[in-house]
């Protein structure tokens, strides 16, 4: 990989010779897991292992769970029962997946929000951000139609709802929607291409992961301090860094065991506890939920759609402005749709030239905020859209898009930043010399 | 004023939102079943009552059309040997043959009957369906300490009846503490003394809704305490392998981590 300077394969027998000049396969494998990365990565870099695992967890229980169900509206319930019932394992299988999808989500919302506060999303990586995003809107999409799949009440009805959004859209809306459901409401043209796809996506995602390490691997690690590697020399780049490959593996290994011993847990112990009991009856289109809530990964994204309801001053002047075209109910699919668009756009919006939170007194906090108004609005999410809910959701909403539009912008030009390490190397000893009681004094005090 | 803003709203919330969820869902106590937690497990004794309480009540409105009839005697149920099974399947249950264009009874690889009333719902999943507890304040904390509470809300609906009755619209309905909004459709099913235990328990209304509700937690989850051994194995296994990596993990850094501590 381009980037920072390190050591190469050499194929040294007669067979490695012959393979690297017609396929260097080897030689890519090798710099894939040698690749330098910062010796100071701390415990938030872990996720993207997590994630990886999670996609090949989820396309491995996938496949199999495929092989026994059947996609049709009077069987698809009865076939996932029979999953939980006859198939060998089959209970096992189905609650892995299930909430394998809750692990994904939870391991890349931490993975998101490292980026944001480290400032991964920053030149020289925007590329790798925004296929971040286009990975994570991936998921979205997989995950609400796999839920679709076992055909329960809430499959049933957060598939109404959601393909309802569409509808939303002027001119074209009711068209879009008719189109995606393959007829006038969710029935058995909609079930069976949302099964096409569901199992589709995760191989796009997969095809996206790839080209997200390799953009990342060309740029190199961010790290805590944000400071770059040293490349000017393999011996000065080789004091910043450590190759992947063990120090890393195993780090990642480690934690990434200690995760699944909890999701083992969850898995064994309270499996439904993630999902809706309702989920638990087979769909109906007669008879509708009190309470349509889609899943908790989902959540505070739906808070930000039903925010915008017809008597917010705001909805209503766009609503005036665009002579009715732009209604309260397509201000909310907007809303929703930039809310993402807005985290995308983070490497432009951020002004500071500096790269870390870490850094950055006043970001810090507005940081802070930031994550809890995300929690704020998956838990307004699963509230019944009525007061105060409405109102928080509006609050949580704004929040939301002042952190991108107003105070990444502006906190670059107002903020005075703290004095950051010269070399990721300074750093690292800083960390290990306070740790260990050391003389050495100290540049920055990290964290 | 953002921060004006967003306290009055939580002073609001913090008055409106018990008053809201106290509302509306029913009282669900929180019985003590054999199969809660990690370590519990279905009590066999229990769902084979369980099984005659449903067959002598619920099974002349409701059904169970999920639940094949040999699975009575899986072990992790309620372990019944295979020639009762095949003679409770004849003795209770027909089922129509399209070879034989007649009726037939059921054998063991037949599943329960459906629901005989349009109006009884199936009750395969009926405990995973329901959920007992919720909240505090839509947190789903209280799922985590008391589960989810599905058999407690089926035992809490058959016990929960007071007695009231009342006509609306041609139906009666009838009076339920458990009940979210109040008032059922279901006339209360159990008077105490509804079967015979041959065990000689006693068949109090508590008692017989106990082990009925047990008895559909297992219909709903035939399989839980074959996942609780697969998640205790999972988790031993993989907190062993932790702590192997975790030893690992600290041999390989600990040259790279005295390394800055010797530059220094």
């Amino acid at each position: 990989m381009a980037g920072i300077p390190h050591d190469h394969y050499e194929p040294t027998s007669t067979s490695e010779k012959w393979l690297h000049r017609r396929l260097p396969i080897v030689g890519l494998m090798y710099d894939t897991i040698m690749l330098p990365t910062p010796k100071n990565l701390n415990w938030m870099w872990i996720w993207g292992i997590v994630l990886t695992f999670c996609l090949m967890m989820q396309i491995i229980t996938g496949i199999v769970l495929v092989m026994h169900y059947t996609p049709h509206v009077d069987l698809a319930f009865a076939s996932v029962e029979h999953i939980m019932r006859n198939v060998n394992g089959g209970y096992m299988l189905r609650y892995m997946h299930a909430n394998g999808a809750s692990l994904f989500f939870l391991a890349v919302y931490f993975h998101i929000f490292r980026g944001l506060y480290y400032g991964s999303y920053k030149a020289p990586r925007e590329v790798t951000w925004i296929i971040g995003m286009l990975i994570y809107v991936l998921m979205m999409a997989t995950v609400f139609m796999g839920y679709v799949l076992p055909w329960g009440q809430m499959s049933f009805w957060g598939a109404t709802v959601i393909t309802g959004l569409f509808g939303a859209i002027p001119l074209i809306g009711e068209g879009l929607q008719t189109w995606l459901l393959g007829g006038p409401a969710v029935d058995n043209a909609t079930l069976t291409r949302f099964f096409s796809l569901h199992y589709l996506l995760p191989f796009v995602t997969l095809g996206l992961v790839v080209v997200h390490i390799w953009a990342f691997h060309t740029t190199g690690n961010n790290n805590p301090t944000g400071v770059e590697v040293r490349r000017t020399s393999k011996a000065e780049a080789e004091k910043d860094t450590l190759p992947f490959w063990p120090y890393f593996v195993m780090k990642d290994l480690f934690a990434l065991a200690v995760i699944m011993v909890v999701f083992f847990a969850v898995v064994g112990f309270m499996p439904n506890y993630l999902g809706h009991p309702d989920n638990y009856i087979e769909a109906n289109a007669l008879v509708t939920p009190a309470h349509i809530v889609p899943e908790w990964y989902l959540l505070p994204f739906y808070a930000i759609l039903r925010a915008f309801t017809s008597d917010v001053w705001l909805v209503i002047g766009v609503e005036f402005i665009t002579g009715g075209i732009i209604d309260a109910k397509f201000f909310g699919v907007l809303a929703m749709f930039a809310a993402i668009i807005v985290m995308a756009l983070a490497p432009w919006l951020d002004t500071s030239s500096v790269r870390s939170g870490r850094y950055r007194p006043m970001f810090k906090w507005w940081f802070a905020f930031l994550v809890l108004d995300f929690i704020f609005l998956m838990w307004l999410g699963a509230m019944p859209a009525e007061e105060p809910y409405a109102s928080l959701s509006l609050i949580g909403a704004a929040y939301w898009f002042a952190y991108f539009l107003v105070i990444l912008p502006l906190l670059g030009v107002i903020e005075k930043p703290l004095p950051q390490p010269a070399t990721i190397e300074e750093d690292y000893d800083a960390h290990y010399a306070s740790k260990t009681g050391g003389t050495k004094t100290l540049v920055n005090p990290a964290e | 004023m953002f921060i004006k803003q967003l306290t009055a709203a939580v002073t609001a919330l913090a008055l409106t939102a018990g008053a809201g969820w106290a509302a509306g869902a029913g009282y669900v106590e929180n019985f003590d079943f054999s199969f809660e937690g990690p370590f519990g497990t279905y009590d066999q004794n229990q769902l084979q009552r369980g099984l005659q309480v449903y067959t002598q009540v619920c099974s002349a409105c409701h059904g169970l059309k999920f639940v094949p009839l040999r699975t009575l005697a899986d072990e992790g149920g309620p372990n019944l040997p295979e020639d009762q099974v095949r003679a409770y399947a004849e003795q209770n249950y027909e089922i129509f043959d399209a070879d034989l264009d007649d009726f037939r009874p059921r054998t063991p690889v037949d599943h329960f009957p459906e629901s005989g009333l349009e109006a009884a719902p199936d009750l395969s999943l009926m405990a995973k369906a329901r959920a007992g507890f919720h909240g505090p304040y839509g947190t789903g904390l209280n799922q985590l300490f008391k589960g989810m509470g599905g058999a407690e809300y089926i035992a809490s609906l058959l016990t929960g009846y007071t007695g009231e009755e009342k006509e609306e619209a041609g139906t009666f309905l009838y009076e339920n503490t458990a009940f979210p909004g109040g008032w059922i459709a279901m006339a209360p099913p159990l008077y105490g003394d509804d079967v015979e235990y041959a065990d000689g328990h006693e068949a109090t209304i508590e008692h017989l809704s106990e082990d009925v509700a047990a008895f559909l937690m297992w219909t709903a989850e035939p399989k839980m305490m074959a996942r609780k051994q697969a998640g205790f194995t999972g988790v031993i296994f993989l907190t062993v392998l932790s702590v192997l990596l975790y030893l690992t993990n600290k041999r390989i850094w600990a040259s790279a981590k005295g390394k800055g501590r010797k530059d220094a």
